[in-house]
This record gives C-alpha cells, sequence and structure tokens, in this order.
C-alpha cells in the first residue's frame, strides 16, 4: 500500500487557499442527492454535521450517547488556542504552527498544523456569533491567558469549562440543523462496523442500545468522529464510554492505524483511591504554579505530611530540574512522579501519589489569595478525597489522558479507505509525539468547521452522477452477518468473570509497559502477556442479559474487544519506534538529563500500521516527514 | 460500611417495575455513589443476574448524563453535587438507601434508572440556538458584551441538561431548564435578533412535551447540581409574555 | 389569529391570568378585610358603611349598581382563577403520574405546597360564607338584610362557625403566602433590586389579611364586640 498524504505543494501559507481553489465543488441542487453520515457528535462531529447540513448535504449523526451534547468534549476544562493576537504579544499564526510542531517533537505533517493555525482564528469568531459565553475583560472584549507553557497568551477561555460551552455552541448549530430537517440525529446508537465495498467507505452498521437492533445505513461518504482511546488504560481522566470501536473497526477493514503508542499522561489527576476505582479526575496543570512536590526521603514513612521535618522531603522536582522546579512540561512532571513512587517513596493510601502542598504559598501569600486562585479546585478535590488541601497537601498522580495517535488521514482527512474521513481526536492529528495545552478543541473544531466540510465536497463531487450504494447490496448483508456473529459470540462465552475485570487487568499492562516509559524488555513482555489475556477473555468472560434490550455488558465487552487488539498494536508500534520523541519514552533512549532522545535519522516517519488480523503481526507502513520551516531542536529543561 | 439499598428495577418501557431490594458490604467511603453501584453489578454479574442499568459517562459533574433519585431527591442528598460526584462518606454504616429512577411523564423509562430525556433535545431544536452558519460570522472583537451580561448569561449557560430540575419538581415541569438556555441567549447582544421567536418556540415546544406547568415551587432550584436559579424561570415568562403582546399588538 | 391559540394554549399564559385574578381577588380580601374593621366602631359604622356600599354612584348608578359591577369583576377573576388553576393543575398531574416510594421535599414552602388544596378550602369558605352573611340562608337564626353587624355577631357566637371561620382564613394566609410571592415570578417582575423584597412582602400582607379577618370571630368570642 503506498501512503500518499496529498499535501498540494507550493509555499505553506498558500496551499490550504489554493487547494480549496483547486477542489471540485458541488453545486447547490447537487448537494442535497449526497448523503454524508458522521459518527459521533463531540466538537469535531456536531460541527462537522451541522456545517454539512447548512452546505445542503443530507446529514445522518450518530451518537451512542442519549443527547449529541454529553459527548466527552463536554469535560475539556482549560481552553482552546488561536492565533488571534489579541493581546499583542506577538502571537501570529506562523509562531501558533511553529510552536504546534515543536511541542510535537517534531512527528507531524507540517501543512496539517500550518492550516489548523489558520483556521483556529475562525473558530473564535464563530464561537462567539453563537453565543459561546468566552472570558471577557472589563472592555467588553475577549479576555486570554497563556497555558501549557505558551510564552504567549493565545488560550480562549470559558472558566473551567471552555469544552463545555463549546461544545453547546456546536451542539445547538446541530439541533438547528435536526430542527430545519438537515439532519437526521441518531442517539444511542453505537456504530459497529464500516460496510467497504470495492475500496470505498458505502455506509455503517449500528446497533441501536436501547433495542438492540442492528441496522444498515448507506451514504456517499462515512465520516468518523468519535474521540480517543485513552480508555485503553482502563484508568483514564477520559469519560467511562470512550472507546476505540468505531476507529478500530475501520482498522480492520483496511483503514491505516497511525501512532498508536502516542498517548498523552497528564501529571496531575487526583490518585486513585482504590481497586473499585473507576476514573481518574484531572486537577488543572495550574496548580503547578503554587503548589511544591514532594515525597518523603524513606519510604513506609507512615507519619503524617505535616509532622514530616523539611529536610526529610525530597522536592524532586526542584532537586533534580533547578531552572524550571515544579513547573517542567507535563511528560516530565509525569515521568518523575512514576520513578519516585516506583523506587517506593509513593504517599496516600495506595502509596500511588505525590504530594502537591501549598502550605509554602498559603503561607507566603495567605489563605484568601491561594483560595481566590484555586479555589473552585479544592473544593472539586475535597468533594472527591474528603481531604481539605488547604490544610494537608493534595495527593496527585498521572494519568492517561488524551491520544496522539489514531485513524491515518491524509490532507483531506481521508483515511486509506476512500470515502471514509477521520476528524477530531479519532484521526492520528495534527499533534504529533505530544500535544499542547488547549489545541485539542482547536483541531476538533478546524476539521468539522474548516476542513472536512470542503474536503469531503472534493471527494463527492467526483462521484456525482453514480450509483448510489444501497443497503441491499451484499457487502452490508455480509458486515451485518460478522457484525451479529461477534456479538453472538461474546454472549455464547458464558465463562465466570466479568468485562471489567478483564478490562482493569489489560489496562495494568498497558499502564506499566506502554504508559509514561517504555522499554524494549517492556514491550515484549506486553505483547506475551496480552494475548494470553484476550484468550481468557474470549473464553472466560460472562455476560448476563440479552442482546435484544438495553445491555450496557455487551456494549463493554465489544469495547474492551477492540481494547485488547489496540492494546497490542500500540506495543507493537511503542517497540519499533526505537527512539524517545514527545510523549513516546523509551527508557533506552535519553539524554544525561533523562529527556527523550530523538532519532531523527530513523524515525522522523508516521508510523502506519496496517491491521492483518487478531494476533497477527501488523504491517508498518511509513510516512516520511519534511521539515521544510521548524528547525529541529533538542529541548532541555535544566 | 455496610448498605441496604432498594432500588428500582424495570425491564423495559412496558413492562412493570418493582423496588428490590439489595444489601451490599464492604463499601469504603471513598468510593462514589457509582463506584459504589459498580461493585453491587460486578457481583450482580458474577452471580449469573442482571447489573443495574443506569446511565453515567465524565463522572466529573459536566456532561450530565447520571440521573439517580436518592432517597427522594434528585442527584441525592449534597447540594450542587450530581451523583456521579456524591461520595459515600456522606452515609454511614446501616444506611438504607432508596435509589429510582427520574420519574416524569417527559422522561419515559428505558430500563432500570434509565429515561430517556430526549425531549430537552426537541426544546433546543425549537429555538435553542443563534442561527449564525460557518463562515458567516463577524470578527469575535466586533461584539463587545459587558462583563457582568456576560457573567450571567454564563450562569444560565452552566445548565448540564441532566434533567434533575424534572425529577425533583413536585409538577414534573422543564422550567428550569428550557429557561436556563433562554435566559443565555436571549441575554447576549448575539441573541437578540432571534429574543422572541426563540423563547416563543422553546416554551410551545416545551409545553408539547409532556412537562407540567411550574407552580413555583422552586424544588428544581435546589436539585439543580449548577445553581441554576428560578430568576430564570421568570426571565422566561416575562419574555415569553412580552413576545405574545408584540406579536398580537406590535412593538 | 393563530398566536391566540398559542397564547390559549401556554400554561405561561394560564400562569399569567391567574397571577392577574389572584392579584385582583386579593384586592378585594384586603379591602373587604379593612372594611370589617369597621364593626370594631360599632353597629351604626358598618351598617352604614354596607349602606354606603350599595348605593355607591348615586343617582347615577342604580341601587346596588356600582356592587354589581364589581360582584360581575369578582365572579369573573372567581371564575378565570380557579378554570387556570384547575388546567394547570391537571397538566402538571399528568406530567408527574407516578410518586417516588421515598418522599422528599427540599426547600418547597408548606404554603407552595398546599395551594391546590389551600384553594378549595378557600372556594368551600366562599361559598358558606354567602351563603352565610350575604343570603343569610345557613347559620343560626334572626338573619336580617342590611343589618351586617347583627349578622356577623349572631354567626361568631357559636364557636363552631368561627372555627371554621379561623380555619379557612388560616388557609387563605398561607395562599396568600405563596400566591403573593409567586406571582411576580408567574409575570416575570423579578427585577433583581426588588428580589429580596418579594418574601417580606408576601408575608406582611398574607399576615395583615389573616390577622384582620381571624381577628373578628375572636372578637366576638371574646365579647371585645357584640
Ligand atoms: C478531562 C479532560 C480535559 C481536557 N481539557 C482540554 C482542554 O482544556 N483543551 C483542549 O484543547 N483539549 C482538552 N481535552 C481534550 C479534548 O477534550 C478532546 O480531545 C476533544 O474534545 C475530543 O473531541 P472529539 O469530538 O474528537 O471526540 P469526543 O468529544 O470524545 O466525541 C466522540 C463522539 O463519538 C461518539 N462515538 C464514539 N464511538 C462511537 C460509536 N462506535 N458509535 C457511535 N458513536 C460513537 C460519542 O458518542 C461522541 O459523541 C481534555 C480532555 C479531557 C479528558
Ligand atoms: C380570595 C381568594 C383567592 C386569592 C386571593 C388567591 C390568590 C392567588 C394567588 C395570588 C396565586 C398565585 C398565582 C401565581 O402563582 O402566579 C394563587 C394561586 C393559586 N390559587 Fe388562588 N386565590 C384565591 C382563591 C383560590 C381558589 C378559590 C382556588 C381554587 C379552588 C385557588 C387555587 C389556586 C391554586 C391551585 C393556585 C396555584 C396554582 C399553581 O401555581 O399551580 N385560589 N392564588
Ligand atoms: C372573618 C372574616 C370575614 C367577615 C367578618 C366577613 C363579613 C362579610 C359580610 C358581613 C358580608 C356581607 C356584606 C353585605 O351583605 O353587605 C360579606 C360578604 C362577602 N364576603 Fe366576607 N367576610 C369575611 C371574610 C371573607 C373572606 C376571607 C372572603 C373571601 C375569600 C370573603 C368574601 C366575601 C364575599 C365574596 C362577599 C359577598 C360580597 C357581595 O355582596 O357581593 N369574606 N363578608
Ligand atoms: S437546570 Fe440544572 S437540574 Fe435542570 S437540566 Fe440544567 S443542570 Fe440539570
Ligand atoms: S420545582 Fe417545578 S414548579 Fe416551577 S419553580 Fe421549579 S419548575
Ligand atoms: S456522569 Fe457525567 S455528570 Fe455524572
Amino acid at each position: 500500500m503506498e501512503l500518499d498524504a496529498k499535501v498540494p505543494s507550493g509555499p505553506i501559507e498558500k496551499i490550504w487557499d489554493q487547494h480549496r481553489f483547486d477542489m471540485k465543488l458541488v453545486n447547490p441542487a447537487n448537494k442535497r442527492k449526497f448523503e454524508v453520515i458522521v459518527v459521533g457528535s463531540g466538537l469535531a462531529g456536531s460541527s462537522a454535521a451541522a456545517t454539512m447540513a447548512e452546505l445542503g448535504y443530507k446529514v445522518k449523526c450518530f451518537t451512542f450517547h442519549d443527547s449529541p451534547r454529553r459527548a466527552h468534549s463536554i469535560a475539556a476544562q482549560g481552553g482552546i488556542n488561536a492565533a488571534k493576537n489579541y493581546q499583542n504579544d506577538g502571537d501570529s499564526v506562523f509562531r501558533l504552527f511553529y510552536d504546534t510542531v515543536k511541542g510535537g517533537d517534531f512527528r507531524s505533517r507540517e501543512a496539517n498544523v500550518y492550516r489548523l493555525a489558520q483556521v483556529s482564528v475562525n473558530i473564535i469568531d464563530q464561537a462567539v456569533a453563537q453565543g459561546v459565553p468566552f472570558a471577557r475583560e472589563y472592555g467588553g472584549l475577549l479576555d486570554n491567558r497563556s497555558f501549557g507553557g505558551a510564552q504567549v497568551s493565545r488560550t480562549f477561555y470559558a472558566r473551567g469549562q471552555t469544552g463545555q460551552q463549546l461544545l453547546l455552541g456546536a451542539y445547538q448549530a446541530l439541533e438547528r440543523q435536526v430542527g430545519l430537517g438537515n439532519v437526521e440525529m441518531v442517539n444511542r446508537t453505537e456504530m459497529l462496523d464500516v460496510v467497504v465495498d470495492e475500496g470505498r467507505a458505502r455506509g455503517i452498521i449500528t446497533r441501536d442500545l436501547n433495542t438492540g437492533e442492528i441496522e444498515r445505513h448507506a451514504a456517499d461518504a462515512v465520516v468518523l468522529a468519535t474521540g480517543g482511546y485513552s480508555n485503553v488504560y482502563y484508568l483514564s481522566t477520559n469519560a467511562m464510554n470512550c472507546n476505540v470501536t468505531a476507529a478500530w473497526r475501520a482498522a480492520r477493514r483496511g483503514a491505516l492505524f497511525a501512532n498508536p503508542s502516542f498517548t498523552q499522561i497528564h501529571p496531575t489527576c487526583i490518585p486513585q483511591s482504590g481497586e473499585y476505582q473507576s476514573k481518574l479526575t484531572l486537577m488543572s496543570e495550574s496548580l503547578r504554579n503554587d503548589g511544591r512536590i514532594w515525597v518523603p526521603r524513606e519510604g513506609e514513612d507512615q507519619r503524617a505530611p505535616g509532622q514530616i521535618p523539611s529536610d526529610e522531603r525530597y522536592y524532586y522536582l526542584e532537586e533534580r530540574y533547578p531552572a524550571f522546579g515544579n513547573l517542567v512540561p507535563r511528560d516530565v512532571a509525569s515521568r518523575n512522579a512514576k520513578s519516585v513512587v516506583d523506587e517506593g517513596l509513593g504517599v496516600g493510601p495506595t502509596g500511588i501519589g505525590v504530594y502537591l502542598d501549598f502550605a509554602s504559598a498559603i503561607q507566603r501569600d495567605g489563605r484568601d489569595a491561594i483560595a481566590a486562585r484555586y479555589g473552585n479546585l479544592f473544593d472539586m478535590y475535597e468533594r472527591i478525597t474528603g481531604e481539605n488541601p488547604y490544610a494537608v497537601p493534595m495527593r496527585i498522580y498521572p494519568a492517561p489522558h488524551y491520544t496522539m495517535g489514531g485513524v491515518w488521514v491524509d490532507y483531506n482527512l481521508m483515511t486509506t479507505i476512500e470515502g471514509l474521513y477521520a476528524i477530531g481526536e479519532a484521526n492520528f492529528s495534527d499533534h504529533g509525539a505530544n500535544r499542547l495545552g488547549a489545541s485539542a478543541l482547536m483541531q476538533g473544531l478546524a476539521d468539522g468547521y474548516f476542513v472536512l466540510p470542503y474536503t469531503i465536497g472534493d471527494y463527492l463531487a467526483r462521484h456525482l452522477g453514480e450509483e448510489k450504494a444501497s443497503v441491499e447490496e451484499s457487502a452490508f448483508a455480509q458486515t451485518e452477518n460478522e457484525v451479529r456473529g461477534g456479538i453472538d459470540r461474546l454472549l455464547s462465552i458464558n465463562g465466570k468473570r466479568t468485562v471489567d475485570d478483564f478490562h482493569r487487568k489489560l489496562g495494568r499492562i498497558v499502564w506499566e509497559e506502554c504508559g509514561m516509559s517504555r522499554s524494549k524488555e517492556g514491550l515484549e513482555k506486553a505483547l506475551d502477556h496480552i494475548p494470553s489475556l484476550r484468550e481468557e477473555f474470549w473464553s472466560d468472560l460472562k455476560i448476563t442479559g440479552s442482546a435484544d434490550t438495553l445491555n450496557q455488558s455487551l456494549e463493554k465487552a465489544g469495547r474492551v474487544a477492540d481494547f485488547f487488539e489496540l492494546a497490542e498494536l500500540m506495543c507493537h508500534d511503542a517497540l519499533d519506534r526505537d527512539e524517545s520523541c514527545g510523549a513516546h519514552f523509551r527508557l533506552e533512549h535519553q539524554t544525561e538529563e533523562g529527556e527523550a532522545l530523538r532519532d531523527d535519522e530513523n524515525y522522523r516517519y508516521v508510523s502506519a500500521w496496517e491491521f492483518t488480523g487478531s494476533g497477527e503481526a501488523p504491517i508498518l507502513h511509513k510516512e516520511e516527514l519534511e521539515f521544510e520551516y521548524v528547525k529541529l531542536t533538542q529541548r532541555s529543561y535544566k | 460500611m455496610k448498605l441496604k439499598l432498594h432500588i428500582w428495577r424495570q425491564e423495559g418501557p412496558d413492562a412493570p417495575g418493582r423496588m428490590e431490594i439489595y444489601p451490599v458490604e464492604d463499601i469504603s467511603p471513598d468510593m462514589s455513589f457509582l463506584e459504589m453501584l459498580d461493585v453491587l453489578n460486578e457481583h450482580l454479574e458474577a452471580g449469573g443476574q442482571e447489573p443495574i442499568a443506569f446511565e453515567h459517562d465524565c463522572r466529573e459533574g459536566i456532561c450530565g448524563s447520571c440521573n439517580m433519585v436518592v432517597n427522594g431527591r434528585a442527584h441525592g442528598p449534597q447540594a450542587l453535587t450530581t451523583t456521579c460526584q456524591l461520595h459515600m462518606r456522606h452515609y454511614s454504616d446501616g444506611d438504607e438507601l432508596w435509589i429510582e429512577p427520574w420519574r416524569a411523564t417527559g422522561f419515559p423509562l428505558i430500563k432500570d434508572l434509565v429515561v430517556d430525556r430526549s425531549a430537552f433535545d426537541r426544546i433546543i431544536q425549537a429555538g435553542g440556538y443563534i442561527s449564525v452558519n460557518t463562515g458567516s460570522a463577524p470578527e469575535a472583537n466586533l461584539i463587545p458584551v459587558e462583563k457582568d451580561t456576560a457573567e450571567e448569561a454564563f450562569d444560565a449557560a452552566t445548565c448540564i441538561g441532566c434533567g434533575a430540575c424534572v425529577a425533583q419538581c413536585p409538577n414534573g415541569a422543564a422550567q428550569l431548564f428550557t429557561s436556563a438556555k433562554v435566559s443565555h441567549l436571549n441575554m447576549l447582544p448575539q441573541g437578540q435578533p432571534e429574543r422572541w421567536k426563540r423563547v416563543e418556540a422553546m416554551v410551545e415546544q416545551m409545553e408539547s412535551e409532556d412537562f407540567g406547568a411550574c407552580s413555583n415551587y422552586a424544588e428544581c432550584e435546589a436539585a439543580c447540581p449548577k445553581g441554576i436559579g428560578i430568576d430564570n424561570i421568570a426571565r422566561m415568562n416575562r419574555d415569553y409574555l412580552e413576545a405574545k403582546r408584540r406579536r398580537g399588538f406590535g412593538d | 389569529m393563530a398566536w391566540l391559540l398559542d397564547v390559549y394554549r401556554s400554561a405561561i399564559f394560564k400562569k399569567a391570568v391567574m397571577a392577574v385574578s389572584g392579584l385582583m381577588l386579593f384586592g378585594f380580601v384586603l379591602t373587604h378585610m379593612l372594611g370589617n374593621l369597621k364593626l370594631y366602631f360599632g353597629p351604626e359604622e358598618i351598617n352604614n358603611y354596607a349602606e354606603w356600599l350599595r348605593t355607591i354612584g348615586k343617582p347615577a348608578l342604580p341601587k346596588n349598581g356600582a356592587l354589581n359591577i364589581a360582584r360581575v369583576g369578582l365572579l369573573a377573576a372567581v371564575f378565570l382563577h380557579i378554570w387556570s388553576a384547575w388546567q394547570v393543575t391537571r397538566l402538571s398531574r399528568k406530567a408527574r403520574p407516578q410518586k417516588y416510594v421515598k418522599q422528599a421535599t427540599i426547600q418547597a414552602t408548606y404554603a407552595s405546597r398546599t395551594m391546590r388544596w389551600g384553594g378549595v378550602i378557600v372556594l368551600l369558605f366562599i361559598v358558606y360564607h354567602l351563603l352565610h352573611l350575604t343570603l343569610g340562608v345557613v347559620g343560626p337564626e334572626g338573619f336580617e338584610y342590611g343589618d351586617v353587624y347583627n349578622n356577623v355577631v349572631l354567626g361568631f357566637r357559636n364557636p363552631l362557625i368561627s372555627g371554621f371561620y379561623i380555619l379557612a382564613n388560616l388557609a387563605l394566609g398561607l395562599h396568600l403566602y405563596h400566591g403573593l410571592w409567586s406571582l411576580f415570578q408567574s409575570l416575570g417582575l423579578n427585577h433583581p433590586s426588588y428580589r429580596a423584597l418579594r418574601r417580606p412582602i408576601a408575608l406582611a400582607f398574607a399576615s395583615v389579611v389573616t390577622l384582620g379577618n381571624i381577628s373578628f370571630p375572636l372578637a366576638v368570642l371574646s365579647g371585645v364586640v357584640g
């Protein structure tokens, strides 16, 4: 298979405009003849579905949620970047582009990232016009803050609920189109397969989660906007139902899956409190501005934190990175937390956690100042842990948060299956090996509002007048049968262990061996363990209830089955990439300072994997990356 | 700790429902309410019984999925807290809890504790938006918004669409939800062109769903995990009456 | 005219009708109570007052003219009030047919939760009251048309009648306490500057009316009047 990213040639600041001009258009009367399926209603899906409907296409949008508004995008807190340069601090499209490529540790496609930075400004205009209540100054104009270590203030925010407000904006635009009859919204329905005929996507197979009914849907193009797969780790900051199923089933049908092992671990999350833990909660990174991170110098120290004198405390970030101290980047902070915990110095009931202590800040600035800055976060922490962070240091630990990897797409966001697109977190995206804070919302909305609606038109225009896909075709029947077969297979195992039990065990393996740091040895071990656990899954799983009612265990089981296959691919990918870059940290490749050591000579490529069968070795396809505009550099935080 | 749970079980929309008793043990005070149910569910499933269906997703109090009435209170006893953010340390050993679904004709039951809240989507469809096609928006800073107005609109916009207001309202009324969205959009300058049309369309959609009328009990406000206030209801009433006046008698 | 139909169907409109008619009724009970205070000034005063009511506008209007106009308005208000209350109640019953097995109330006041039965009690009271003091067909012997003072005193000497009046007026007090607060909400009159005053205002007016009204039977029973 030949990988063609289809990046138009020309100077980077011109190619998107030129491309838009070059693409074929569909005239308004013909648009109505095209039907597009959008799976997912998060920022990416809602914005794409609404925009295409506004353009005149017939859109069918699917979500397994009970309303499009519940997509996981709702939970994003911090903000969204845009190169508006409202603060007059030297920001520009080029700087946002540059920062994003560099932040991604040079493993993303320049042209895509440039386009992302270009359209970022339009997103803010669109959102404001929709009524998204971004933070404002007293003069009535929009406010910005700096985020995730950026040197300019380019992040727009809506209290700590930016994702919620942006999603509601997109959701409202979507519902408007539903009301106008241009979008058919299908809630509580899970896509279980994509129908591919002669290399082209023709539709999808779905299951109605209320009734269990399996249905076929044909369309001229299919768009996956199904989010990220951090839940492969079982515990993550993602919502409970986030999963890889849609993307993975597409991969099984021939869509290449890119950079699966590029997963981002967020350093400041509330640690697990026990075996029953179901998910982890993110605490804003801003806490590190005032909190000091430490663990006791000796392991097994049972004293209360307040009773440990300061010379018996190990302020490991301050000691190891005197220049940046507690403000080292996400991945460095995360890895160091893991290393002290692995040394047995961890705190809290489980020993998996480190202190984030505000005592000095409170002493310095007073309790009121700290409350004004972090009051909400402290309340949230107290609600979850029952501890008062004004009096007792918080406990934090890193948790999986975002997946840079995903379905491989070309410049037009089309996957390697003709007519199948992937947008938002579901694609392998513009973030390379590491995503900058506040850039995921930007990318999801850029894809949905401003990129896909154009590029999909070019594809559809080329198929104008052709015979429509019909659900009567044999490809539909065959795919449906396979879907039914899969469900029957899960229900007929009739073993003894629950889905969650398997998911927890799988998650632990992936977290240990393909999480914050990876090694050849560990990855090989994981590649040994995962298949055998998968076999146990397929022989000892227990699901009660039937397939023809609401059955949440059955839903979960299907998703976990896919996580098993994905987990294996992640390990293959991490093993193949014998370098460290961004969030992918191979213990074998680090600078003396413990920094990720890239190998641009040998690994300056996107790994796009071809699925060859469950348990079979996947095939690697490489998309070589060229850097014409951004200079390759090594970072350092000492 | 040990608890005695009474939980509503109902196999499907038309099946008869009943309260079933489930004793649970070894509940840690650090568990969230939903984790406590997870534990029960794993136990049920391992024993060959069907787990209790309940809705949840983010478990951070923002998606609005979770919906349980615990001892007669939507989202349980803690103010400004969704069920998923409620923790077991608020209960003590030996407590007896009654767990029921949202009960309202506007929210037909699907299974166990899961109800259909799609009426809320239809209310938004009717007018809960600002009509602006992608690409036609003006430059963002051309629309200054007074900071106080922006904040007040924001307070209304924080609604998570959970439906606790309807569940707690003795009339099964959706006034708080609808008014929160009307307020959010009708307060902002961007929302003015469609202000009167919006409130009419949304109110009339709300009333055509099977929701009740408002008697100003203010139970909704007390149950709302986001602290949406009933002032919004008054604002919606005023805008609706004014919209009708304008329609009948001109501006 | 479609908008009229929409308006007619709308529960928000019905609540506005209820609020306006409720306000009218309140206006009546307040003035009625104030007028009845003349009981404390002896038979002369109150009987003259009653006579004056019947002859307002004389000679332009016939006897009872102004009164009849007021009666029609009052009757309309009662009708609209009950009609809207009935409609709204029916809608709400349908919206919430199934109670929670375990019921709880978070902050709804007792007054708000008893509006419906409270209204019915008030209605029954009004019927009885008209039969008693306007038509004189129930209650003790000796009713004399026009001799308001005597009619009242005769009636209230009976502890059962007095008791019923007191109870009914307490119910009316509760009804008014929630109603007077609620009507601002129904009409959308919630300006932030006055918001905090709504409760105290409702409480004050409801108390004045209630205390005034129950003072009459108590005064008769204790011999202060009569
Ligand atoms: C706690 C948290 C905080 C974050 N904060 C920020 C931030 O401050 N700034 C930032 O830029 N990013 C942030 N992110 C990342 C960002 O929120 C996500 O990357 C982004 O919202 C993903 O959007 P999406 O539209 O691609 O997917 P999602 O919002 O996850 O939507 C996926 C949709 O697909 C549907 N779906 C999935 N599979 C199927 C299927 N098989 N069938 C039918 N439907 C399906 C789902 O129902 C859902 O509607 C944060 C993430 C987390 C977890
Ligand atoms: C003198 C008599 C009465 C007065 C002064 C009065 C006053 C009021 C007022 C001010 C309200 C509030 C309206 C609102 O919420 O906007 C109200 C509500 C109500 N009234 Fe009355 N009322 C009287 C008699 C009655 C009678 C006779 C009935 C019924 C038989 C009745 C039934 C109700 C009900 C049910 C409500 C609340 C309805 C709801 O909001 O759901 N009232 N009343
Ligand atoms: C203790 C309190 C009350 C006393 C002593 C009282 C006394 C009277 C008297 C004496 C009359 C007859 C007047 C006449 O025929 O000239 C009357 C009439 C009336 N009262 Fe009352 N009343 C009381 C409370 C109320 C209340 C609470 C209501 C309403 C809820 C009410 C409603 C009426 C009505 C509707 C009439 C008939 C008016 C008419 O002639 O059209 N009264 N009252
Ligand atoms: S108003 Fe409050 S209770 Fe009602 S849906 Fe919104 S958040 Fe939930
Ligand atoms: S509880 Fe119900 S009656 Fe109105 S004020 Fe709230 S909707
Ligand atoms: S699960 Fe999302 S709000 Fe409770």
